[in-house]
C-alpha cells in the first residue's frame, strides 16, 4: 500500500501512514495539538494549518469549504477531521 | 500613607465609572461574595468583571461586558460617562458568559454599535448568544493580529491570542496610550474596590493561582501571546478580572514568562528522556511489578526512570513531575472492579498541564476480573496520551516468568520513548 509521511510540527513528530488515512486518526493517536469538536466536519474546531504539502491532501468538499469560510480560515487551512493524507505533508493547529 | 499615594487613591463608587487613563474608563462591577468560579477556582474575596469604555474624537468603544446578573450596575457606570448612541464599537476579547452576559442588552441599547470578535469566536457567538423569537442574529466583524478600528484620534489594534483560555480569546491594544485590554490574560480573582494594583491588597498569590488553573494548560499559547505583547509600549494592562495593572505592568509579563517555563528545567539532562512510574499496592504485588518494569526500562540508554508509591506523596509535586516527563506508567490493583482512587485523583489533576506528545502505560495485579488496567489505559488515551505498549496484568502474586514479562514491558516502553523522540519517524501501526 502507498505510504505517506505526515509531520505534526507542534510536537515535531513524523508518522508514516497508509495513503488515505485521515489526519484526525493520526493526530489523536500521537497526541498532537489539533483539537476536535464534532469530528464530522461541522464545527470548525479542528482547523489546522498546512505548512507544506497542501496538494498532498484530498480536496476539501463543498461543505468543508463552507465551514472553512465561516471560520475565517486563511489560505492553506483545512479541517483535520476531513482531510485525508495522500502524500507527505506538514501540519500544525491553526 | 505617602501624599503621592493618597492622591492616587480611588475607590469605585456605585453608578460611577473610574478613569484609568485619559478618556478611558473602568465600567466593570464588583462581585465580592463569590466564593467559587467556574467550579474549578476558589475565590477567597470574590472577583470583579472588568469592562472598559474608550472615548475617541469620533466614537466611543466598549470593551467587554459583565456577567448577566450584574448588568444594571455596568449600565449605570457606562451611563455616567457616555450616551448609548455614541457607542459605535463593541469589542469582545473573550466570549465566556462572565464577560458577555450583558452583551445582548448592550446591543439593544446601542443599535449603532458594531461588534468586533476574533476569527475563532464566530461559532461560539452563535452558540452562546442564540437569538430569541424573531430577534435577528448579531452582526459582527472578525479581526486578527494587526487589524485596527479607528475611534477618530485613537486606535484600537487587535492581537490574536487564541486559547488563553478559550479558542476565541484575543487582546485589544489602545495604540496611542499604550493600554492593553488583555481579557482573562493577566487577570485574577481578587475583588478590591481600590481597583489598581498599587492600591489593592497583596493579590500576588491570586495572580499565580489564576494562572495555574486557567492558563497553565496552554503554556505554549501563553508564550506566543507574550511574543506579540512584548514589543508594545505598555503604560497599563487592563484585564477582565482583578486589579488593573498600572504600576510596572511589565512585571506581569515577566511573571507569565516564569510561570510558563516548566516547573523543573525542561529535561533532567539534555539527552535523557524521563519515565515516571507511579503505583498503588495493598499487598505488594503491583509494587513488585513496578520495580521489574523500572528495571527493564533502565536498560535502555538515554532513559531516566523514577519510581514512586502514590500513597507516599502529595498530588501537586507529582503533577509538576509529569509536566516535565516524557512518559508516565501507572500501576493499580483492581479493587471492586476499578482502579483505586489515588490513581483517578492523579489523572484528574492532569487537566492543568499540557500532555501533548507524552506516552502513557498501565499495569497492575488483580484477583479475578482485573478491570483497572484497561480503565486506566482508556483514561490515558482520553487525555490524549499515546499508549504504545498494551497494558500488563498479573493475576495475584507475580511469578518469575511474569516478572520477566514486566521487565519486557519496561524495555518496550523505554524503546517507544526513544523511538518516539522528536524528529524520528514513527510507523502508524506502532501508534497503538
Ligand atoms: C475554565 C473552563 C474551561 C473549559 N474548557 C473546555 C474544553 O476544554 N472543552 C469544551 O468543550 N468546553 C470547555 N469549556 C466550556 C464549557 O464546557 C461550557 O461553557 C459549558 O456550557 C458550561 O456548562 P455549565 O453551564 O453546565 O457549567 C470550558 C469552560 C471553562 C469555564
Ligand atoms: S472536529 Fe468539527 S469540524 Fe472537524
Ligand atoms: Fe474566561
Ligand atoms: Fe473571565
Amino acid at each position: 500500500m502507498a505510504k505517506a509521511k505526515i509531520t505534526f510540527t507542534d510536537i515535531d513528530q513524523t508518522v508514516n501512514v497508509p495513503a488515505g488515512t485521515r489526519v484526525i486518526e493520526v493526530s489523536e493517536k500521537i497526541g498532537a495539538g489539533i483539537i476536535y469538536g464534532c469530528r464530522e466536519g461541522d464545527c470548525g474546531t479542528c482547523m489546522m494549518h498546512v505548512e507544506e504539502g497542501w496538494n498532498n491532501l484530498t480536496e476539501p468538499s463543498v461543505l468543508e469549504e463552507k465551514v472553512l469560510r465561516e471560520n475565517m480560515a486563511s489560505r492553506h487551512d483545512r479541517l483535520a477531521c476531513q482531510a485525508q493524507i495522500l502524500g507527505d505533508c506538514r501540519v500544525k493547529p491553526a | 500613607m505617602t501624599a503621592a499615594r493618597s492622591e492616587r487613591q480611588t475607590v469605585a463608587q456605585p453608578g460611577e465609572a473610574v478613569e484609568i487613563a485619559p478618556g478611558v474608563h473602568w465600567i466593570g462591577v464588583l462581585d465580592p461574595t463569590l466564593r467559587s468560579f467556574d467550579i474549578i477556582l476558589r475565590t477567597a474575596n470574590g472577583t470583579t468583571y472588568n469592562a472598559y469604555l474608550v472615548r475617541g474624537s469620533e466614537s466611543v468603544a466598549v470593551i467587554d461586558t459583565v456577567k448577566a446578573g450584574f448588568a444594571e450596575e455596568f449600565f449605570a457606570r457606562l451611563e455616567s460617562v457616555a450616551r448609548y448612541d455614541e457607542i459605535r464599537v463593541i469589542v469582545l476579547n473573550h466570549l465566556e458568559p462572565d464577560h458577555t452576559g450583558a452583551l445582548p442588552e448592550l446591543m439593544r441599547r446601542a443599535p449603532r454599535a458594531r461588534l468586533y470578535i476574533s476569527t475563532r469566536a464566530t461559532t461560539m457567538l452563535k452558540a452562546l448568544l442564540k437569538p430569541k423569537g424573531d430577534e435577528r442574529p448579531f452582526e459582527y466583524e472578525t479581526v486578527g493580529t494587526g487589524d485596527e478600528v479607528s475611534l477618530g484620534d485613537r486606535t484600537l489594534r487587535f492581537l490574536h491570542t487564541p486559547f488563553l483560555h478559550w479558542p476565541d480569546t484575543q487582546c485589544t491594544y489602545l495604540v496611542e496610550d499604550g493600554v492593553l485590554f488583555s481579557g482573562d490574560v493577566f487577570g485574577c480573582h481578587h475583588c478590591d474596590n481600590r481597583l489598581f494594583n498599587d492600591l489593592c491588597g497583596d493579590f500576588r498569590f491570586a495572580f499565580d493561582y489564576y494562572y495555574a488553573h486557567i492558563m497553565r494548560p496552554f503554556k505554549t499559547y501563553v508564550m506566543d501571546a507574550i511574543k506579540l505583547i512584548e514589543p508594545l509600549k505598555l503604560k497599563l494592562i487592563a484585564p477582565t478580572h482583578g486589579p488593573i495593572l498600572r504600576d510596572r505592568p511589565r512585571r506581569s509579563l515577566t511573571r507569565y514568562r516564569e510561570l510558563s517555563s516548566a516547573s523543573f528545567s525542561e529535561r533532567i539532562d539534555n539527552d535523557e528522556r524521563s519515565l515516571i512510574v507511579f503505583y498503588m499496592s495493598a499487598y505488594g504485588n503491583t509494587a513488585r511489578m513496578a520495580e521489574a518494569i523500572c528495571a527493564g526500562a533502565e536498560e535502555a540508554p538515554g532513559v531516566r526512570v523514577s519510581l514512586y508509591d502514590l500513597e507516599g506523596g502529595e498530588l501537586q509535586p507529582f503533577v509538576d513531575l509529569i509536566e516535565s516527563a516524557d512518559a508516565l506508567a501507572l500501576g493499580s490493583p483492581t479493587i471492586n472492579g476499578d482502579a483505586v482512587k489515588p490513581i483517578w485523583d492523579l489523572l484528574s489533576s492532569l487537566a492543568v498541564i499540557d500532555l501533548k506528545g507524552k506516552l502513557g502505560a498501565a499495569f497492575g495485579s488483580y484477583g479475578w476480573t482485573g478491570e483497572a488496567v484497561r480503565m486506566i489505559e482508556d483514561r490515558l488515551r482520553g487525555l490524549k496520551l499515546r499508549v504504545p505498549v498494551p497494558g500488563l496484568r498479573v493475576k495475584l502474586i507475580p511469578t518469575d516468568e511474569e516478572l520477566d514479562a514486566c521487565r519486557d514491558f519496561g524495555r518496550a516502553l523505554a524503546g517507544a520513548i526513544v523511538s518516539g523522540e522528536r524528529g524520528k519517524v514513527i510507523d502508524f501501526a506502532d501508534l497503538g
